[in-house]
């Protein structure tokens, strides 16, 4: 299926918008849940219900002012919140989100682009956008924001592994890195989470360190380090860090849903509609946690992502991989 | 406001000194200038968060160099309002303790009945926090209408609402990763320091005043003192949870036998008139006239009276030389003597645990710089 390179453009915009609503009702809809769990209401004043809530929030961040502390590195303190948002935005291209259809004769694939290799190039994006987080701590020029970053690269190296790992058993299965190629085979078989339960375990837990949510958000510990990596940043650079924040939740999300929930796969409904289904039940589960868990120790993040969850995506892998080389998986 | 000078060697805390001053407000010194029933106001403020307990002490001071007698009905409703005051504190302190872990979810819980509490404290009291409700001699005013039915909703209401909050702490696995074994101290050097209240009882030292220095007629209730047995920020949590349990049993026990009589003595020249009398009695005029303008007259002498405040022994020392002011209050504050403790508790610990420790000490600053 060859498409035109409008419709790639067209496709391509109208996705980032989509995601970029999505992120804001995210917003909405978690300080709305955590106010029904902490027994308030949350946001109800900007509109119906407080629907225009996002939209006050970014006016008011929008008008603040576009301020550089004086010891920090001006050049990297702007460029760091550019590539966060960046390497958020771009990994939208892989996840697919639908079969392809046929519009006014043009081809239009469900995906951004079906690229081999998709499951690498998301955790490659990942990792840069770590880099958006380590320079924006380490150019601020305050002791908060560098401790912060330095917790935000350990914590990204102990739990990218394991994240791995535990996403290789799902390559496995479906003999292919393709995102795409994996829908399918899932929706041949059946939804990866019934044959590797203890994979999803996994990669649900490093996904909520890899988002540096609750309980796992040591690096921007109020109680110890002010806010961490962004302790300096105000305005729209904030509102840059925060978006990509969210932005990887709804990716990691939507990351979780195609490896192990059968991604836009589903009866009777369109499959987009299917995928966020599926990432709205993850990231109430996000949400959820927040609103219940206090926060770990760094050292035992750090123990749980080494000692726990390394041996135990290890085990997972080994294990499928001899009953996929033995044949069972088929 | 509290500023902890820290030698770290990476995550670890290798020495630690506290600098306190930062919330100094010369309330001791000030009292030095107003009338006895004007200090009353002043002290309130020291200890915020437990301000019955502030003009408690002070009160029995004043009340032991006058030799006042206080009615029984007097002390059975300081005995509700400081056990309420004590549930208030302890939910504040759960509140924001749960908070600096990253729990926010306790704190919006806590704060949510902390408001009820409140709301009976303006119902008697006129005031929410800060209140002069406890006066030389006794208390303000009665129970107003409607007062104790609300007040018996609130403490049927409490234990179901604490059991709310040990569900989403006390046998949470981090919630116990993060206090266990975090703070412990062994019991003779709690005492050594000189921490009372729930840190020291949470190593297991059995000293509450309540018990052990009967006062206002506690020596009448029939209630437990928690006890912890390590010692640690866990324990500190499980004893503080507990006491507001038997607040709660003291409220319903003080409320089913409170006794007939007077809510203030009947010493006129110490006690303002009862304000229906003023138009139509001489004498409570001038009475009311001189205590108003000039105070009442104290005794020489020196007294000090404590009492078991959230955090530990309040006690205050009171110096009279015969005026209606006072030569010299002094308070011994809990919160400023625990607070010695956090530098034999952190030193070589986590930078992260030292957040547990304050919170398990639970001083407040208003307490500490006076």
């Amino acid at each position: 299926m060859d498409e035109r390179f409008l419709v790639v453009v067209i496709k391509a915009a109208l996705v980032v918008f989509v995601v970029i609503t999505a992120f804001a009702y995210t917003l909405l809809w978690e300080r709305k849940l955590i106010g029904r769990f902490q027994a308030r209401y949350g946001p109800n004043r900007a509109g119906p219900i407080g629907y225009l809530q996002p939209l006050a929030d970014v006016v008011k961040l929008i008008f603040k002012e576009d301020f550089v502390p004086k010891g920090a590195n001006r050049l990297l303190f702007q460029i760091a919140p550019m590539i966060s948002v960046f390497a958020a935005v771009a990994a939208i291209a892989v996840i697919p989100w639908g079969d392809g259809f046929e519009i006014f004769g043009y081809n239009v694939e469900g995906v951004g682009t079906d690229i081999e290799i998709g499951v690498l190039f998301l955790f490659a994006l990942s990792g840069l956008g770590f880099y958006g987080l380590i320079l924006g701590g380490w150019a601020s020029g305050n002791k908060y924001s560098l401790l912060g970053a330095a917790r935000t690269a350990a914590q990204l190296v102990s739990y990218e592994v394991a994240m791995g790992l535990s996403v290789i058993g799902v390559v496995m299965m479906a003999q292919s890195l393709s995102l795409v190629d994996i829908v399918h085979a899932q929706a041949d078989t059946a939804w990866y989470i019934l044959f590797q339960p203890l994979g999803f375990l996994i990669f649900v837990v490093a996904a909520v360190a890899e988002t540096n949510r609750a309980p796992f958000d040591m690096p921007e510990a109020e109680s110890e380090l002010v806010a961490g990596y962004h302790t300096e940043y105000g305005g729209l650079k904030f509102a840059m860090f925060f978006l990509a924040e969210y932005i990887n939740m709804i990716i990691i999300s939507a990351l979780g849903a195609t490896l192990f929930l059968g991604g836009f796969s589903g009866p009777f409904l369109p499959g987009f509609v299917w995928l966020a289904l599926k990432v709205a039940v993850l990231l109430f589960f996000f949400i959820w946690l927040r609103a219940t868990l206090p926060r770990l120790r760094y050292d035992r993040l750090m123990k749980l992502g080494w000692k726990v969850l390394l041996p135990l995506a290890t085990l997972n892998l080994v294990v499928t991989a001899i009953v996929v080389a033995l044949g069972f998986a088929n | 406001m509290l500023r902890l000078v820290t030698e770290l060697d990476g995550e670890i805390i290798r020495d630690l000194h506290p600098v306190i001053g930062y919330l100094h407000t010369g309330i001791e010194k000030q009292c030095e200038n107003k009338t006895y029933w004007q200090a009353i106001t002043l002290v309130t403020r020291m200890d915020y968060l437990a301000s019955y307990f502030n003009i408690h002490a002070y009160t029995m001071s004043v009340e032991k160099l006058l030799g006042l007698e206080v009615p029984d009905r007097a002390q059975y409703l300081r005995v509700i309002m400081c056990e309420l005051n004590r549930i208030t504190s302890h939910l504040v302190w759960l509140g924001t303790s749960g908070l600096e872990l990253g729990a926010m979810t306790v704190m919006f819980y806590t704060y949510r009945e902390r408001e009820k509490a409140l709301d009976l404290g303006e119902m008697i009291a006129g005031e929410r926090m800060n209140t002069r409700f406890f006066q030389v001699g006794g208390c303000a005013d009665d129970m107003p209408p409607g007062f104790e039915q609300r007040l018996r909703e609130f403490i049927d209401e409490m234990p179901g609402r604490i059991d709310e909050y040990e569900g989403l702490l006390t046998e949470n696995p981090i919630w116990i990763d993060r206090t266990r074994g975090v703070g412990a101290l062994p019991a003779e050097q709690l005492l050594d320091l000189g921490v009372t209240g729930p840190a020291l009882r949470a190593a297991g030292v059995d000293l509450d005043l309540r018990k052990t220095a009967p006062y206002s007629g506690y020596e009448h209730f029939d209630f437990q003192v928690p006890l912890g047995v390590n010692g640690d920020a866990y324990d500190r949590y499980t004893v503080r949870l507990r006491e507001m349990r038997e607040s709660i049993r003291i409220i319903g026990q003080a409320l089913d036998g409170m006794p007939e009589g007077g809510h203030i003595a009947d010493d006129r020249k110490v006690v303002l008139p009862p304000r229906g009398e003023l138009s139509t009695s001489m004498e409570a005029l001038i009475h009311h006239f001189k205590l108003v303008t000039e105070g009442f007259r104290v005794p020489e002498g020196e007294a000090y009276s404590a009492v078991e405040s959230p955090r530990g022994e309040l006690g205050c020392y009171v110096v009279a030389d015969g005026s209606p002011k006072p030569r010299r209050v002094h308070m011994r504050d809990p919160s400023f003597v625990n607070l010695q403790a956090l530098r034999p508790m952190a030193k070589g610990n986590y930078l992260a645990d030292l957040i547990t420790m304050i919170g398990s000490l639970d001083n407040v600053m208003g307490g500490v710089d006076r």
